[in-house]
């Protein structure tokens, strides 16, 4: 019948892989999404000055205290990594399986597999790009899946949410050696070729070993605030296809 | 004829409004009210059921397209769309039978029983579909019952709204 029928679909839209037609990054839905993007970003102006504001002084920070010499107009031949700016047009947080919209599409050299941070650290990885909009998997959603390891060793683990709290998710893997403090920093690991090594992540809230006794489950607090994010960074990996030919 | 249009014009502003603002609500991080299966619940009765479940269908793939959710909405407006008879026979009895069922005059016991079952049943093959995963099956009950209040209070709102003006 007509339900059996709209239930296998349904099933199938569930491998999302597959569904290729059915998401808000396609022309129609993401110029929509758009237009109420340029009504209200001025509401959020302010906060957000206050973040980008927050984070070059970081910057300058470091800059500044570095012992080698850095001249900050400094041209770089070379780059493994590479930056575009963007912003968030369509934000969802509350489901299990939360998807984000951006402004920048395969038009300004986005490609599928790159990492997006924001001023204070990861939030996704993009799945999908049309020539003027992309699509990413926001940390909060159960199919993420991300390498990442301790600031201060080199202990790493699989960071997972399972769709409880917004602010927390799951590291799990770690090796029951580690030593673990409360509030210590979990970063990206170099393990991926997405994200560049040591990008902040969230801090530890709490830690217990997991059903089979060898390993630990951590829950870490999200140094991103993830129901206001604006303004984000995607990082493009230049080495990519020569590390999968490396790898084939 | 006016009718089609009234539903049509009526169906769409409440997808954007549910897509563009009720979506962003996010009230307490999760409840958000899903006033769109409004015109699901009370489109005017007719006998051509399977037009009605096909519009229903499309109805919940255009608000699946929106979020970002691969089928959860068209499957749940399916069936409510699906269980709407059913249920109309249940509370209304002889009257839908004879085909003397007006929406803009119901009882207002006989309305809050109908609405309430169509918005749980609608939220619990949502929620469920969403979460897809037994083991949560308490955060799938506090999502079930949280936004249902919600969205039971924001439709019948909507409701003696829309048709008591009309009346």
């Amino acid at each position: 019948m007509l339900l059996s029928i709209s239930i296998s679909l349904n099933i199938s839209y569930n491998e999302y892989n597959k569904s290729k037609f059915i998401n808000s990054s396609n022309f129609i839905f993401s110029s929509l999404y758009n237009t109420k993007y340029t009504v209200s970003k001025y509401l959020n102006l302010e906060y957000q000055n206050k973040l980008l504001l927050e984070e070059n002084k970081n910057l300058k920070q470091i800059l500044f205290n570095s012992k080698t010499n850095f001249r900050i107009n400094e041209k770089i031949d070379s780059m493994d990594f590479e930056i575009i700016t963007g912003s968030v047009i369509k934000n969802s947080y509350s489901k299990s399986n939360n998807f984000i919209t951006i402004d920048r599409g395969s038009s300004d050299g986005i490609g599928i597999d790159n990492g997006v941070i924001s001023s204070n650290g990861v939030v996704g990885i993009i799945d999908k790009t049309t020539t003027n909009f992309s699509r990413f998997i926001s940390v909060l959603n159960t199919k993420f899946l991300l390498n990442a390891k301790f600031k201060n060793s080199n202990y790493f683990g699989v960071l997972s949410w399972n769709g409880k709290s917004i602010n927390q998710v799951q590291l799990k893997d770690v090796p029951k050696q580690a030593k673990v403090k409360i509030g210590d920093t979990i970063v990206t690991g170099g393990n991926s070729l997405i994200f560049p090594k040591g990008i902040l992540i969230g801090y530890i809230k709490s830690f217990k070993l997991d059903n089979s006794e060898n390993y630990l489950e951590l829950e870490v607090s999200l140094s991103t605030d993830m129901t206001n994010i604006e303004n984000i960074y995607i990082i493009g990996n230049n080495n990519v296809t020569e590390i999968n030919l490396l790898n084939e | 004829m006016n009718n089609i249009i009234y539903n049509l014009v009526l169906g769409m502003s409440l997808i954007l409004l549910q897509a563009l603002f009720l979506n962003n609500i996010n009230f307490l991080e999760f409840l958000n009210p899903f006033i769109y299966i409004y015109i699901i619940i009370y489109f005017p009765i007719k006998n051509n059921r399977p037009v009605f479940i096909l519009t229903a269908f499309i109805y919940g793939l255009l608000m699946d397209l929106f979020s970002d959710t691969h089928g959860i909405h068209s499957a749940s407006t399916l069936c409510i769309a699906y269980f709407r008879p059913y249920l109309l026979k249940l509370f209304f009895g002889m009257a839908y039978e004879h085909q003397v069922v007006k929406f803009n005059s119901l009882e207002l016991k006989q309305n809050i029983f109908y609405l309430f079952s169509m918005v749980i049943i609608h939220h619990i093959i949502l929620f469920s579909l969403e979460v897809f995963d037994l083991s949560k099956i308490n955060l799938i009950f506090q999502n079930v019952i949280s936004n249902s209040i919600f969205t039971f209070l924001s439709v019948f709102i909507l409701y003696e709204f829309l048709m008591r003006k009309s009346r």
